[in-house]
């Protein structure tokens, strides 16, 4: 295998260093590196970053492969930065036995892009009534580690109680989709004061907080592990702290959009009133909150409130976003954005150094789903799990920067800060900004 | 105006320039011969995802008595429940050659998407969409109240300091939306009166006094008390408990209508459930505009179609005779 030099790159705490990358390892770190017959790689002015790991990416295989594949959403991945991705199970079939998670970690392999995870249902079929064969997941050749319903609240509280304590026994984290059901009948976007002007159903905090609330003291009463998935409220993120404050097991995760984005787009209204209002590219599920909901986010994350960042990476076709806002599919594209969105909003208002920016997006997601061999920092001896970014980088985000099967992204014509130059997993995934060929890359 | 999609958009002078065009458009109603030669040409295709027999036959007259030529298309079932999607449908307008799209649909904003889609170019005129907004129906309660309040001088004028009273399902209604923007921006002022349940959780951040006791907002002798239809399923929803409840309440009984001063204008969007939220003393009363508004109704929708399809610096539509 080819070796590669990365010279003088820029590490998280400053320092620069040559790396030598063999046989998906880096053998060695350091000053004036040199390796006859190592493929160069110029990294003056870039940062290597530890591998990304997502802890919450939807790749729709089986079932949705007209958005996305294992194939194009592990592309996405890389051409983000991630080395890693959690697989949710809302797949179809649901992944809810060990023939599915099998079936998706084997094609992550042979795609060969990024380490997939899959993550396995709580409950059988999403249905919030049976637990889902856990057991069997977790000592699947996939072992998996997270379980969630993710699209669905676990809303019953027995079920919830039942699900933590079993989960427990797998060393698994119960990733909750926090929502109370009852309380977002045909919500289509956060309950306010816009939401009553545009005559959209409301999806109001409370039923976050709640859920929250509940889930944090279940987790406490079974002593068991509790992770919230795409937290989006500034109430959702003082019980957590509360919970945190009391000694529970619990980790929360915010999406890069929710760092970023507010309700306020929907309303369109430039450069006349209701242009481009309603725009379902904006519809998402947590639905985008206030400003105020914004700040108070990025405050938890800096201060370790929030664990992570997780992009709920949710491909959709075209069809499924050009109607009627009712009628649009809930998520967004979220892989190739989430770096440069957590660029913008962390450390370009000075909340978080790279350091944190890889605590946040790489080990931290790596220890919270135990994802061996990611999350560790650039090292002698370490797989090389890592990305080369340019911090100094700074372009218009269009749908030619998308590497996976859908443009349904919420940045498309923003200015973003920040270009992923180069990703490797164990071997290059991406360089010179762009996604390797299949064939370059497959684990096969 | 290329489309009317809200009343929130609405400048006053925009306001008041299409009041007093269904001014124009209401005399030549009193004419033998009723039809202008306006939108000879032109077609307009009544939209219609929502069954609204009221509404279209209105938007139908007052396309016709332009000289427009009007398809109907009822287009049950949008991609909601797996039907053609809105985006086929307007392409398929497109392909006809529609010159103007009324449309009326379920989901809130699907005008504004169908306005802004690139899918057909067309003007776009909101008949009621979800739970956002009216427009029509605002503008023709806007100009019953105009003239029941100016008479034969009402050109020109706003509605400033007038005081409006909307009692009912403000929360699900797309009237009390469109009347409320309206209504604030012609200088009116507006209270609404609802239990809690029936009021959006922030209406506080709304131009508007709100009380939940009718008595109290009927003691303040407003100039105008609109009555919203209350619909039955509400209240398996748990926004109240019975009908019986809610008419006791919040109905416009006969013993209420009596306690208003006689130059109280009562009104209703229709159609209205007599004996819920109104008693037939008031619906029936010389105060009570309601047949007026259906009147009024096709007045101002002439004068939309005309300010959306021929853009408003056209000379006065009315003064040509058809040939």
């Amino acid at each position: 295998m080819t070796a590669h030099l990365i010279r003088s790159a820029t590490l998280v705490d400053g320092s620069r260093a040559d790396l030598l990358v063999r046989d998906g390892v880096v053998v060695e770190l350091g000053a004036g590196l040199s390796a006859a017959g190592a493929e160069v790689i110029d990294a003056d002015g870039l940062l290597a970053l530890p591998g990304l790991v997502d802890l919450h990416t939807h790749l729709r295989e089986p079932g949705g492969e007209a958005s996305e594949t294992v194939l194009t959403g592990s592309q996405a991945a890389a051409a983000g930065g991630f080395t890693a991705v959690n697989a949710m199970a809302n797949s179809s079939p649901v992944a809810d036995t060990a023939g599915v998670v099998e079936q998706v970690q084997a094609l992550g392999e042979l795609a060969g892009y990024v380490t997939v995870r899959p993550i396995g249902a709580v409950s059988k079929g999403l249905e919030g009534e049976q637990l889902s064969e856990i057991g069997a997941m977790a000592t699947s050749r996939a072992k998996v580690r997270v379980f969630s319903d993710d699209g669905h609240c676990v809303s019953d509280a027995l079920l919830m109680r039942r699900a933590l304590e079993y989960i427990k026994g797998f060393d698994g984290v119960l990733a909750q989709h926090a929502q109370d059901p009852r309380l977002t009948i045909g919500a289509q976007m956060n309950e306010g004061a816009l939401s009553a002007e545009l005559g959209l159903a409301g999806w109001p905090a409370v039923a976050e907080e709640s859920i929250i609330a509940r889930d944090v003291l279940l987790a406490e009463h079974v002593g068991a592990r509790l992770h919230i998935c795409h937290l989006s409220t500034a109430g959702s993120v003082e019980v957590v702290r509360w919970a945190k404050a009391r000694g529970i097991a619990v980790t929360a995760e915010v999406t890069p959009h929710h760092l970023l984005l507010t309700e306020q787009l929907i309303a369109g209204g430039a450069p006349a009133p209701l242009d481009g209002a309603y725009d379902a590219r904006f519809k998402v599920n947590p639905p985008l909150r206030r400003e105020e909901d914004v700040l108070a986010l990025r405050a938890a994350l800096a201060d370790g409130t929030i664990d992570i960042v997780a992009t709920d990476h949710a491909p959709h076709t075209a069809e499924a976003k050009q109607c009627e806002w009712a009628a649009a599919a809930n998520g967004m594209v979220g892989l190739e954005t989430a770096l440069p969105v957590v660029h913008q909003t962390m450390v370009e208002t000075g909340l978080l150094d790279w350091a944190g920016v890889a605590r946040v997006l790489s080990s931290a997601p790596a220890r919270i789903g135990r994802v061996e061999g990611h999350g560790h920092a650039i090292a002698a001896g370490a797989p090389a799990e890592f990305t080369l970014y340019d911090p100094a980088a700074r372009r218009d985000f269009g749908t030619a920067q998308l590497a996976g099967k859908s443009i349904n992204s919420p940045y498309l014509g923003r200015s973003l800060p920040g270009r992923v130059v180069a990703t490797f997993h164990g071997r290059p995934t991406v360089l010179d900004g762009a996604v390797l060929a299949p064939e370059l890359v497959s684990g096969s | 105006m290329r489309h009317l999609l809200s009343t929130k958009q609405l400048s006053r002078e925009e306001a008041i320039r299409i009041l007093d065009v269904a001014e124009d458009m209401s005399d030549t109603q009193q004419r033998t011969v009723k039809k202008l030669p306006t939108l000879r040409g032109k077609t307009v295709v009544n939209l219609f995802f929502e069954d609204s027999t009221r509404t279209r036959i209105s938007f139908e007259a007052a396309a016709k008595r332009l000289s427009a030529d009007v398809i109907n298309f009822a287009a049950k079932g949008s991609s909601v429940s797996k039907g053609e999607s809105l985006k086929d449908t307007a392409q398929t307008l497109a392909a006809i050659g529609a010159d103007g799209v009324v449309i009326r649909h379920p989901a809130s904003g699907a005008p504004a998407v169908l306005a802004g889609s690139g899918w057909i170019d067309a003007g776009v005129v909101n008949a009621g969409d979800g739970t956002h907004e009216h427009p029509t129906q605002a503008l023709l309660d806007a100009f019953t109240m105009r003239r029941r309040l100016h008479g034969a001088a009402s050109r020109g004028r706003d509605l400033d300091g007038v005081r409006v009273v909307i009692v009912g399902d403000i929360v699900h209604s797309r009237v009390a939306r469109s009347n409320l923007w309206l209504l604030c921006t012609l200088g009116a002022e507006v209270t609404f009166v609802a239990p809690p349940t029936l009021l959006p959780s922030a209406v506080g951040a709304w131009p508007a006094t709100v009380r939940y006791d009718l008595d109290e907002a009927l003691a303040e002798r407003p100039d105008v008390v609109m009555m919203l239809r209350i619909q039955s399923e509400r209240m398996h929803e748990a926004f109240f408990p019975n009908p019986r409840e809610y008419s006791r309440q919040w109905g416009l009984s006969a013993e209420r209508w009596a306690t208003l001063p006689g130059s109280a204008l009562v009104m209703h969007p229709g159609p209205m459930i007599r004996g819920l939220e109104i008693s037939d003393e008031a619906a029936d009363s010389p105060q009570s505009t309601i047949l007026e508004q259906v009147a009024n109704g096709v007045a101002v929708r002439m004068a939309v179609l005309f300010l959306s399809m021929t853009g408003s610096e056209a000379a006065n539509p009315t003064e040509t005779e058809i040939a």
